[in-house]
């Protein structure tokens, strides 16, 4: 479904991601972890299609298209969702309408009528339960006065509103108690399907605890220097990034 | 609740160019450019005028002969020349109407067009539709339904006519004829308008509305507008600006009057779209309009506007707070593209105790356009406890455009509290990027963020206008980001 | 922007002020273009009134209603003591006083007075001679002030201490001063305005030159009485500079301060704090303009007041940014306190803005004294007139520690405290 070959982006000049390449097929779970700095982020946003960093080399496939030449509406309307680690804060504008909006423009991208009032709403208050979302923070502004664990389950909640074909998780987990964290975790794993892939990038293998991989690699300045199953996780958190850094500088 | 029409708002957003950019072909009965007294006596004359009106005109004509136009504002243009302006122009199938099948074809089709479509107006939204088509009032209806309550909603001709007694009174006694150069040139020629009575305690049960629209090529428009809410009476009145697009500049020198007497309340809603100008700044309609309401004791006025037309904006929406406990409120939505100079904001003038007044400004720059906000919060030393509340935002879109913040704050009174906050910013790209994320476009995007970011103001709009100002933002700011 | 209409009739009031000033002030030979420019400013434009709006708020026929002499200069005089171990550098009645200064020599500076030899070709580079009709009416009548440049990486330890001592009744006073800073250079100046109980105008134009990564600082105490005081501070600064100013009105009859800010270099810092506390019959007028040239600067405005009884104040704060002036984040505020119905207040922030990529704001409140924040104090214990003593001191203590010297700024929040209880 996505398949990273030799990425290599810049941001003001600094090479962040170094020849990264990574293999995702429909169905599976990827948890990609590392130190501060790695450029676990980077790899999202370059996804995504962040502006700010410039692609000096490698390649992106997803699906059967050239990631790289999608803008970055169209790779969302193509399926690819990327749940942000700081969700910006939009005043004013309804969460519902937001949603409406997003839900609508893909489905005229994929030549599909836009979807009925009733219909819609039904999807919203169906999908919002799966994160407990309060049905009144979809009247909510999207994002505005939203408590940290709030905007993450939102995000989750958009990402089961725009049923994506693969839904990268930046950080979700980061900030969150553990009831929280249980409940994004829930809406994840209800998302979960054959079709429908997900990258969850994290610190703490503690997230992983709910959200189970099917795969878990270690980014370190730039590149994937190790991958493994669930286990690497925990030998991960067991015994810290340190040996990982000896293993490459070796 | 999420707030009225933001899904029709997101179908509409396809409009390319000025919408209702056209013209009607209807004949029409014009005065011959020029101005002087002969002109004012001609319109008085063909108006069917008392004396004590001709002399009031001609009183103000010789006032504002002795006028320099002004220059304070920040705005740049070719000084329109009056002498090549016609003062009158009324169309010459004038009938009397009894229902809308009578009205002309042609009008008809042109009122189709505007989205003014009458049938459907009454059916769906109940709204009073005082339809001005140049200077003349062609229809006025549900004249009947609000002549049970006692209400008068008719044209200000016919106001002269059948209530001289009220249009003397109060025609001129929130906006003088000495107030300023074109309030004191509309005083002289104004050729229609609305009059608006609402007697003592009654709550007016629909929204009044008048669409104004500029037809005759090289055709000035003077309208004149006087509301009057007697004792404890409410009334919620719309005004809406269409006009055809032009090559050569159009005048439109309005004035409006509200007086809020005792424990009345007047809301007053502007949706103002007047052509704009092309992308290097020709054509396009120059709106200089004096707009004043007088609030008398425990009384209130609320001006909201959505301006989004014309080349050049000279427009202050004000309250004279002259009863205790009154209240005057200014909500605004400017948004300039193009080569638009705005040049807006609103006057409020504290004179009883405790009153109170809001001031909320958002201004939205793009293309090569200029918005200022210019407003006056004056506390008299009278103005024992007032309070004043003013909250100025510009949004930038591009880096052409400018966005100016011209507050004056005039204390005399050491009871009083006056707070004034401003900020300047550009559109936030991680908002917009964030949109992109969710597979909405970049268009969209913005008139999602434009609209959140004016939220306050439109949601003052009565819902059937709210509509209306959604779409027309998103349409003013078309291709604005680049 | 030049609003002063151009006057067909002869305007008989200027005439004769002018006539009076050129007959008293005459016989200056240096800066002969810049006077011939200022002249015809003055010939030109009329007499500022209501309809300019640069001073909408501020009546001049204080100053223009007037016949003033020059002073002989030899004047006895008494100065105030404020020992913060500067260079002293005294004016009386707007010449230079040798007997009362110290030697205009230090390390890594140069000073030399307005005129003295050569001609300095800064002066009148930024001050606006061809708009503005007082500053052209300073040009044309200059005779003194002081050119102070400082060297190229030169920190100089001690304050340069300026002051404006104005006494003989009747005189006006026109001084003009540069100062020049090179780069990687610093400076504190302290300028005290001392006014007298006669009637006298002062009326002094300081253009300031701070060089690439160069940091000027300027405290601004002004105490007049019955003298009218016209300054001007005009900065221009280059890029990596820093530019602080910090000016405080504690009294005067009239008062009209300019201060104009070109921030022309990248990466510069303008900080402006200002404090008035006007009373009786007195006249405040602040007008600040921060004109934002390039980008990546910042500028950092507040000014504060407490007007009374028949006092007026006005605040005209301009943020001016260019287009091409992206990054600029810029803030301004404005605060006041009327303290009586009798006061008046006008306060004017203004944002100007022609780039995008910024943020600007501003900030005005104008109310009063916290009543709850006064009972909560007498609640503890505190008598009303030390508690309200304690309100001033804390509305105002944002702008008076910024003075960089303490001793100032025990100066000043003394004075307030005697002047708000006399």
């Amino acid at each position: 479904m996505l398949h990273i070959k030799d990425l290599h982006a810049n941001i003001d000049g600094t090479e962040i991601l170094k020849g990264l390449s990574l293999d995702i097929k429909p169905g599976e779970i990827h948890a990609i972890m590392g130190p501060n700095g790695s450029g676990k982020s980077t790899l999202a946003s370059v996804l995504a299609g962040n502006e700010d960093y410039e692609i000096t080399g490698g390649s992106v496939t997803f699906g059967d298209k050239d990631l790289l030449d999608l803008s970055t509406e169209d790779r969302a309307r193509e399926g690819l969702f990327l749940a942000f680690q700081y969700p910006v804060e939009i005043p004013g504008v309804s969460n519902i309408n937001f949603l409406r909006t997003a839900v609508n423009e893909i489905r005229q991208y994929k030549g599909e009528e836009p979807m009925s009032a009733g219909d819609f709403l039904k999807l919203v208050k169906e999908r919002s339960a799966l994160v407990e979302l309060d049905g009144k923070l979809a009247n909510r502004s999207v994002n505005e006065g939203f408590s940290g664990g709030e905007k993450k389950r939102n995000e989750v909640f958009q990402m089961a509103m725009l049923e994506p074909k693969l839904a990268i998780l930046d950080e979700t987990d980061s900030g969150l108690d553990i009831d929280a964290l249980k409940i994004v975790a829930q809406g994840v794993n209800a998302m979960r399907s054959p079709e429908r892939s997900f990258v969850v990038i994290t610190h703490y293998q503690r997230l992983l605890d709910y959200i189970v991989p099917d795969f878990v690699h270690v980014l370190y300045k730039g590149k994937i220097v190790k991958s493994g199953s669930k286990e690497l996780a925990l030998e991960l958190e067991a015994r810290g990034y340190d040996w990982i850094k000896e293993e490459v500088s070796a | 609740m999420a707030y009225a029409g933001d899904d029709e708002l997101l179908e509409h957003v396809t409009g390319k160019e000025y919408e209702f950019g056209f013209t009607t072909n209807i004949e029409s009965d014009k005065a011959p450019p020029g101005l002087n007294e002969g002109t004012i006596r001609l319109i008085s004359q063909k108006k069917n005028e008392p004396e004590w009106l001709l002399e009031w005109r001609l009183e103000a004509f010789r006032i504002w002969s002795e006028m320099v136009e002004p220059e304070w504002a920040h705005v740049q243009y070719e000084k329109p020349d009056f002498q090549a302006i016609s003062y009158y122009s009324a169309p010459k199938k004038k009938a009397q109407l009894n229902s809308l099948d009578e009205v002309d074809p042609e009008l008809r089709r042109t009122m189709e067009k505007l989205g003014i479509s009458m049938e459907e107006q009454k059916r769906l939204s109940g709204v009073a539709v005082d339809f001005v088509l140049d200077s003349v009032s062609v229809a006025t209806s549900f004249k009947e339904k609000l002549g049970e309550l006692g209400i008068i909603f008719c044209s200000m001709s016919d106001a002269v006519q059948e209530h001289p007694e009220l249009v003397k009174k109060y025609l001129g006694s929130v906006v003088p004829k000495t107030d300023n150069f074109y309030a004191a040139l509309n005083s002289a020629v104004f050729t229609d308008g609305s009059f608006c009575y609402i007697p003592k305690g009654v709550r007016c049960p629909m929204e009044l509305s008048t669409y104004f629209r500029i037809n005759e090529a090289g055709t000035g428009q003077f309208e004149r507008t006087l509301v009057i809410a007697d004792e404890s009476s409410y009334v919620s009145y719309l005004e809406g600006c269409t006009a055809p697009s032009r090559d050569e500049n159009q005048l439109h020198a309005a004035v409006v009057e509200l007086i809020a007497l005792d424990h009345a309340e007047i809301k007053y809603s502007t949706v103002q779209n007047w052509y704009p100008g092309d992308e290097n700044g020709k054509g396009g309609v120059f709106n200089f309009v004096t707009k004043r309401g007088i609030c008398h004791l425990r009384s209130k006025i609320s001006w909201t506007q959505v301006e989004t037309g014309s080349a050049i904006t000279w427009k202050y929406p004000s309250c004279i707070l002259k009863g205790d406990h009154s209240v005057g409120e200014f909500y605004s939505v400017a948004v300039t593209n193009k080569r638009q100079q705005a040049d807006t904001g609103t006057k409020m003038i504290h004179i009883g105790k405790n009153t109170n007044s809001t001031i909320i400004s958002k201004g939205i720059s793009s293309g090569y356009s200029q918005n200022s906000y210019r407003g006056l919060v004056q506390i008299n030393k009278s103005a024992k406890n007032a309070r004043n509340f003013s909250q100025c935002d510009s949004l930038l879109m591009t880096d052409h455009c400018g966005a100016h913040t011209f507050p004056y704050i005039e204390v005399k009174n050491s009871s009083a509290k006056v707070e004034h906050e401003a900020t300047t910013s550009k559109i936030g790209e991680d908002q917009i990027f964030y949109c992109l994320q969710r597979g909405i476009s970049e268009e969209k995007a913005i008139s999602l963020i434009v609209n959140g970011y004016a939220k306050d103001v439109l949601n003052k709009l009565p819902m059937e206008f709210a509509v209306e100002a959604q779409k027309l933002l998103a349409i003013s700011l078309e291709g604005s980001v680049g | 922007m030049m609003t002063t209409e151009t006057v067909n009739v002869q305007d008989e009031k200027k005439s004769a002020f002018l006539g009076s000033i050129s007959s008293a002030f005459q016989g200056a030979e240096t800066y002969a273009t810049l006077r011939k420019s200022a002249w015809d400013t003055l010939s030109k434009f009329a007499i500022p009134g209501t309809k300019t709006e640069a001073w909408k708020y501020t009546r001049v026929g204080k100053v223009i209603n007037h016949s003033w002499m020059k002073s002989h200069g030899n004047s006895q005089i008494n100065l105030p003591e404020i020992a913060i171990g500067g260079l002293r550098y005294v004016f009386v009645d707007g010449l230079f006083r040798a007997d009362l200064s110290d030697e205009l020599t230090y390390p890594g500076l140069n000073i030399r007075r307005t005129g003295e030899n050569a001609e300095n070709n800064l002066l009148g580079t930024l001050s606006n001679h061809q708009g503005d009709w007082f500053e052209a009416l300073n040009a044309a009548f200059f005779n003194d002030g002081l050119v102070i440049e400082v060297d190229k990486n030169a920190q100089i330890d001690r304050p340069v201490h300026l002051v404006f001592f104005t006494s003989e009744e009747n005189t006006a006073s026109f001084s003009r001063n540069v100062l020049s800073l090179q780069e990687s250079s610093s400076l504190h100046v302290f300028t005290h305005y001392i006014g007298s109980e006669h009637s006298t105008f002062s009326s002094v134009v300081t253009e300031a030159f701070v060089g690439k990564n160069a940091a000027l600082k300027i405290d601004k105490i002004q105490e007049g009485n019955e003298t009218a005081f016209h300054h001007v501070d005009w900065t221009k600064q280059d890029r990596d500079s820093r530019f602080d100013i910090t000016t405080v009105t504690l009294k005067s009859s009239w008062v009209r301060n300019d201060l104009n800010i070109r921030v022309a270099g990248e990466n510069c810092h303008s900080s402006l704090t200002g404090a008035y506390l006007p009373s009786g019959k007195e006249h405040v007028d602040n007008h600040t303009m921060v004109d934002h040239m390039v980008p990546n600067c910042e500028s950092d405005e507040k000014y504060k007041g407490i007007v009374r009884e028949n006092a007026t104040a006005v605040f005209n704060g301009k943020v001016f940014v260019r287009p091409d002036a992206q990054k600029t984040n810029a803030f301004q505020q404005n605060a006041n306190i009327v303290l009586d119905d009798t006061a008046t207040m006008f306060s004017k922030p203004e944002l100007e803005i022609y780039a995008d990529d910024v943020k600007c704001s501003h900030g005005s409140t104008t109310g009063q004294f916290d009543e709850e924040a006064v009972f909560y104090l007498r609640a503890r214990g505190i008598g009303e007139v030390m508690a309200r003593k304690l309100l001033v001191e804390a509305f105002l203590a944002d702008v008076i520690t910024t003075l960089s010297d303490e001793r100032l700024q025990t100066y000043c929040t003394e004075k307030i405290q005697q002047l708000m209880h006399s």
